[in-house]
């Protein structure tokens, strides 16, 4: 876990290696930057026998880096632990927690303030109570000694205690234990679901984390990267351009028929790789004429890069390349009968069409994100020098005719391809400067660039070729509905400028008709000042009036630097999404981080909380699991409240009667068994199975994430009245049968208002209530629901009934005092008639308040069933009919949104999609004339 | 967390397509439609309404009358002999008068209420010992330490029945006599079959012994009687030798704690076997001789006696019936502001 230095080649050739022994002993020194997050850059110097040599970038492992084609090399530890490039890039890992989570952690606080009110409440009432009367009664209860000693006081103090034990139960442990049961739930039906599972990959959706399943459907910002997300990050070699003339037009589009022409045979290449396909074989044809220019064009690209080829077997080869894109164009080459076969550092063998060929590496002119180019200089066989050159095409058309522009603004990443005769003497001088100017510590960079720009002059143009990274699959679709859901899409990217704005473009997030775009470029000045403490707010006002972010040119700490910024000032939750290493800190910043088990290996993955395959299925993870999650959670957590409200403050009504000493209401197992038995398992399987919307509706309406936006459904004001509806249940429990019963007998003339009656009668109409309740609160009811409704009913009669059995009691008289009780209780008429009018009592305000919700101010979910119940039931009735009133009512924007996605989802099946990315670029052009002209414009600004 | 299944292949790990991984269970989805929660609410309006009625019509036909008799008549001097502790063991006898109006039909049961009297006070409730009265022996020489203070006698004697509830049992006892125009007849009542079944039965046994011959007296011997008591509790009905020990009706009923500090228990059942009583209590004068015991001065309390009769839901109570009309009443409004609210915002 250490950044390694590796000797450079200079010094290893300096180096009498005898033995690693003597290899120890020799003693230099680097001197070298300070330990920073930037991956791209090292500069530093080694000092060794009088002598320096310079120590770039590319002589660095980095942490996490795999040797490759050798198995050891030599190397000095710079930087390890913490101090490693890719540990400074990591951004710290934060403990993530959801809102939800911390607004219970404060209404935990709120009723234990509260719980303390109550038992300070009843402890004074005690103490004015054994003051007043229980001094007159204690002839028949003698007080304690403390007390005794004239001290009523005390009496109090423990009552206080007395009564913080009894009433704990508003903050039952089993809270916790639930929501973390629920939170398992969910994320296992994020696990389970088929519609988020990848077939190609053979990779299923995976919830990596159970803590933050309600937050994602409150999401509000999304943050993505660009490569490999919202495209496949499948380099493929498209189109080029060779001496003016256009190769790879893929598509005869008529109207919207598009047909492919076959696949280029490449038979006659016995080195090709099966799986390149290329659509134009009049390119085959030029490179069986032998045309110099098509076999100049592809010498450049087997020679004028980076790729280290692996071939295991004979003809076996596997290109390991550092970007896609380069290995996309070598792989071309190959195909088209020029072999990049093996390298060292001074030779490249290349098989032209099937003969074998070395060149003479002099130099490798790197590329960077300034220069935007790379080159090479070469020796041919022959003897002749040749730079090669390749680079983006704006700073290589800035010295030539620009005959191939009509590639730009295609979705395609277009590069230009040039090449220099080169004289002896004139590469002998410039690479002395070369290797002066690379040993130089301060400004190295320009003056290498300096360099390499001299030398880099008057090029001859090629061609160009355009590689396409696809669209995922479904992006376009998944955008604009995640946009009608009012989540603000960012996209943060280390692509150049143009290359976003064509994804933009193909993703439906730029269109002509859009104002509001915003889009900036880091790297650029702009963006580092951006992100400085004054000018943060700007930026952040700017890009929140915008319909559409674009960053590009960013760093892996600038992304999160992005994130972080929304984080802070708006209180909004962010989800980040990406698939790369480069992701990883913008991942672990957001309030969910997601990654996309792409190409680009596991970082992003391992860092993030859920991990899917495809962009796609960020619209089912937050529309319905999400949403559900959200929807569940708060249902679970009021009705939670309120049940518990409900069971407990019964106690503190009763304190009133029993001169507030702490006698319980309930038998002691009933305390116990409530939360755990009793009541448990209906609101577990409410929060696990309840859908108030199906994920057909959920996809329809995007709108309805809404409220998991403004978190309405569970907040302070809910809680409060949660609380209220419990403190009156609990209200109505007591004091209901205390009215009828406080003087009441049995049918057979025998008392029936001693306490242990009161306790069953109260116990039975409690969990008849919120079991009533919970029915009342269920949407969805499955078998499982049911089973554990009337099943939890019925235990409760059960124990009730065992307990109170005569058995039980034999065997342990202490713990059983209620013998016979249920059987004397449950068979009087008076006691159902008591339970049921509070039963009645309880649970009818509470649906008419619901019903009038519902119809006062419906919320977007209620207008949306109603609706959905409206069609159902018309469509049965008479399916000619014009929709009804209500779906009028509700028709506005709900409507319009329906249509869009309604359109969306319709052509998706196989033009929209070719459309969107961009395949047919023609077709773009003729579809949305104006894309171009935009285009164009904003390139020139 | 993705568990990874034994079976390779190109999708193995593809997630298995059952109703209830793909949350597709079938479902049921009430919703909260005009159609359905307005009658609903109108339904049971009426039938909480008709409850209401029906409750009311039932508890009209019974009957209940309450005499206190804290010092009422010749009682204000045993309430002044009370107050002083040291007359404890002095008996006062008192009687009261009163007038029943209309007969009660049916049966009729004899209650003796306390007022301001805490049963259910926790100190006072944990203050007794089921295992002793379930009649183990072992309990009922060592009774259980939640009777302190009242677990020993001054003579280190284990107190059997021990505990604050029975040392404060109620000792008063009433003789109810009928003034008829030919002569003064004594109500006869049926001092037994006032406990429930499972209490007599199960719940309170006398200790078990192995000899069967052994009285009562002998089988408690060893033990105090409790503080306030004036008779030991295999002595505390003199009439019936089968109604003695923890098995004592008036101690069961007594034992079976009140929840609120105003309550009545059953003292007695009218015997309707002989003349003139086999319809009931017929109307006319009464009084009640009462052997005064029990102090209540000290916790300003007032003891009373009722006479009821039932109903099939109990004895009389107008709370139900009244709260039934209540709700019906409440539930019809909120039915009525319903159905407006919804023509005029929903249609």
């Amino acid at each position: 876990m250490v950044d390694i230095l590796m000797l450079p080649a200079v010094l290893t050739a300096c180096l009498p290696v005898v033995n690693l022994c003597q290899m120890f002993s020799y003693s230099g020194e680097v001197i070298c930057e300070p330990p920073n997050n930037k991956l791209d850059k090292f500069t530093g110097t080694l000092y060794w026998r009088d002598n320096k040599y310079p120590l770039d970038n590319e002589k660095m492992l980095l942490r996490g880096c795999v040797l490759r084609n050798t198995d050891w090399c030599f190397g000095m530890v710079i930087f390890a632990g913490l101090q490693t490039k890719l540990m400074q890039n990591c951004g710290r890992t934060k403990f993530k927690r959801t809102s939800i989570d911390k607004l219970m952690n404060t209404l935990v606080l709120w009723i234990f303030g509260f719980l303390v009110c109550m038992g300070v409440i009843l402890a004074i009432g005690n103490t004015i109570w054994e003051q007043k009367v229980g001094r007159t009664f204690s002839v028949y209860l003698l007080w304690d000694e403390p007390i005794r000693n004239n001290n009523v006081v005390f009496s109090g103090f423990l009552t206080f205690w007395s009564y913080i034990i009894i009433l704990n139960t508003m903050v039952p442990i089993s809270l916790y234990v639930s929501v973390e049961v629920i939170r398992l739930g969910h994320s296992y039906f994020i696990n389970w679901d088929r519609k988020m599972y990848y077939i190609q990959k053979d990779t299923p959706a995976e919830a990596r984390t159970t803590t933050l399943n309600e937050e994602l459907g409150q999401v509000e910002f999304i943050f993505s990267d660009k490569t490999g997300t919202l495209t496949q990050n499948i380099m493929v070699f498209n189109k080029c351009s060779i001496n003016g003339k256009s190769y790879g037009t893929m598509h005869i589009c008529v109207w919207f028929l598009c047909t492919r022409t076959d696949c280029v045979d490449f038979s006659f290449n016995p080195l090709s790789d099966r799986k390149f396909k290329f659509h134009d074989s009049s390119l085959v044809e030029a490179i069986k004429m032998e045309e110099p220019s098509v076999q100049e064009f592809f010498r450049l690209l087997s020679l004028c890069h980076t790729v280290m080829p692996e071939e295991k077997n004979e003809g076996d080869l596997v290109y390991q390349a550092q970007s896609p894109d380069e290995g996309a164009l070598v792989t071309a080459a190959r195909n088209f009968g020029f072999v990049f076969r093996s390298r060292t550092p001074e030779t490249v063998t290349l098989y032209e069409m099937g003969i074998a060929v070395n060149y003479q590496l002099l130099a490798i002119l790197d590329f960077n994100n300034v220069r935007k180019r790379m080159s090479v200089i070469v020796r041919n066989p022959a003897g002749h020098i040749k730079l090669y050159c390749k680079g983006a095409d704006t700073i290589i058309f800035d010295r030539l005719d620009p005959s191939n522009q009509e590639f730009a603004g295609e979705g395609l990443r277009t590069l230009a391809l040039a090449y220099k005769d080169l004289d002896e003497n004139v590469l002998e001088e410039w690479m002395k400067r070369l290797l002066n100017a690379s040993t130089v510590i301060e400004n190295r960079e320009e003056g290498l660039a300096d360099l390499y720009e001299e030398i880099e002059t008057g090029l001859m143009l090629l061609g160009a070729t355009a590689v396409e990274d696809k669209l995922q699959e479904g992006v376009p679709e998944t955008i604009a509905c995640l946009t009608l859901a009012n989540i603000k899409i960012w996209v943060l990217t280390g692509d150049k400028l143009e290359t976003a704005m064509n994804i933009g473009y193909s993703c439906n997030m730029l269109r002509d008709d859009m104002n509001e775009v915003f889009i900036i470029s880091g790297h650029s000045v702009s963006e580092a000042h951006a992100l400085e403490p004054e000018l943060e707010q700007v930026l952040l006002e700017t890009a929140c009036l915008c319909k559409t972010v674009i960053c590009c040119r960013v760093t892996p700490m600038q992304k999160a630097q992005v994130v972080e910024l929304v984080k802070t000032n708006k209180m909004a939750v962010t989800l980040a999404i990406g698939d790369g290493a480069n992701d990883v800190s913008m991942i672990k910043t957001a309030h969910i981080g997601v990654g996309i088990s792409g190409q680009e290996g596991m970082q992003a993955v391992l860092a993030s909380d859920y991990s899917f395959a495809q962009f796609r299925y960020l619209q089912r993870l937050l529309l319905v699991h999400g949403r559900w999650s959200y929807f569940r959670m708060c249902n679970f957590l009021f009705y939670f409240f309120y049940k518990n409200f409900a069971f407990t403050l019964v106690h503190f009504w009763f304190g009133f009667f029993c001169g507030f000493s702490a006698q319980t209401v309930y038998d002691q197992w009933f305390i116990t068994l409530f939360n755990i038995v009793y009541t448990s398992l209906p609101v577990l399987a409410m929060g696990l199975f309840d859908q108030d919307v199906n994920e057909a509706n959920s996809h329809r309406y995007p709108s309805l994430y809404r409220p998991g936006q403004l978190n309405l459904l569970f907040n302070k004001r809910q809680f409060f009245l949660c609380t209220l509806q419990g403190m009156g249940t609990s209200f109505l429990l007591f004091f209901i049968p205390y009215g009828a019963f406080c003087l009441v007998v049995r049918d057979d003339g025998s008392h029936i208002s001693d306490q242990q009656a009161f306790a069953v009668i109260i116990s039975t109409s409690l969990v008849i209530v919120v079991s009533v309740q919970i029915g009342l609160d269920t949407y969805y009811w499955t078998a499982v629901n049911h089973v554990f409704v009337w099943g939890s009913l019925a235990v409760y009669f059960a124990i009730l009934f065992a307990m109170h059995s005569d058995g039980l009691f034999s065997i342990l008289p202490s713990h059983f005092p209620f013998i016979g009780t249920a059987r004397n209780c449950l068979t009087q008429k008076s006691v159902w008639l008591v339970i049921m009018l509070t039963t009645v009592a309880c649970v009818m305000p509470g649906l008419a308040v619901r019903f009038l919700k519902t119809d006062l101010y419906p919320t977007l979910t209620d207008k949306k069933k109603a609706k959905s119940l409206n069609i159902d039931t018309q469509c049965r009735l008479c399916r000619s009919r014009p929709r009804s009133r209500t779906s009028d009512s509700c028709g506005g924007p709900g409507a319009v949104h329906a249509d869009t996605v309604a359109r969306c989802t319709m052509f998706s099946s196989d033009t929209l999609v070719r459309l969107a990315s961009g395949l047919s670029g023609h077709c773009v052009k003729k579809q949305c004339g104006l894309v171009g002209l935009c285009f164009g414009g904003l390139r020139l600004s | 967390m993705g568990k990874v299944k034994a079976n390779a292949g190109p999708l193995a790990r593809r997630p298995d397509n059952s109703a209830f991984k793909q949350q597709r269970l079938p479902a049921w989805s009430p919703m909260l439609t005009a159609q359905t929660v307005l009658p609903f609410f109108y339904g049971m309006a009426t039938v909480c309404v008709l409850l209401g009625v029906w409750l009311l019509v039932t508890v009209q036909n019974t009957h209940e009358l309450k005499v206190d008799y804290t010092h009422a008549g010749s009682c204000d001097k045993c309430f002044e002999k009370r107050k002083d502790r040291a007359n404890a063991n002095q008996s006062c006898n008192c009687t009261v008068v009163f007038n029943i109006e209309n007969t009660f039909k049916g049966d009729v049961f004899f209650y003796y209420g306390l007022i301001n009297f805490h049963q259910n006070l926790r100190q006072y409730m944990d203050s007794r010992d089921d295992g002793q009265m379930i009649g183990r022996n072992k309990n009922l020489k060592n009774p259980s330490s939640y009777c302190e203070p009242f677990m020993k006698d001054k003579n280190g004697l284990p107190i059997a029945p021990c505990g604050a509830v029975a040392n404060s049992m109620f000792n008063d006892s009433f003789t109810l006599v009928y003034h008829s125009a030919a002569s003064r007849q004594v109500v006869p009542l049926f001092r037994k079959g006032i406990t429930w079944y499972t209490d007599k039965n199960v719940k309170f046994r006398n200790p078990q012994v192995e000899n069967k011959t052994l009285t009562l007296a002998q089988v408690f011997e060893g033990t105090g009687q409790p503080l306030y008591w004036q008779k030991p509790v295999y002595d505390l009905d003199p009439w019936d030798r089968n109604n003695n020990g923890f098995i004592n009706e008036d101690l069961i009923v007594w034992m079976r704690e009140a929840a609120f500090p105003n309550f009545k228990k059953l003292y007695g059942v009218l015997n309707r076997a002989i003349e003139p009583f086999t319809e009931g209590l017929p109307a006319g004068n009464y009084s009640v001789d009462i052997s005064y015991n029990f102090p209540v001065e000290y916790f300003q309390g007032r003891k009373e006696v009722v006479l009821s009769t039932v109903s099939w839901f109990g004895g009389q109570n107008n709370f139900l019936p009244i709260a039934y009309l209540v709700t019906g009443c409440l539930i019809l409004l909120l039915a009525v502001i319903l159905t407006a609210v919804w023509w005029k915002f929903a249609l």
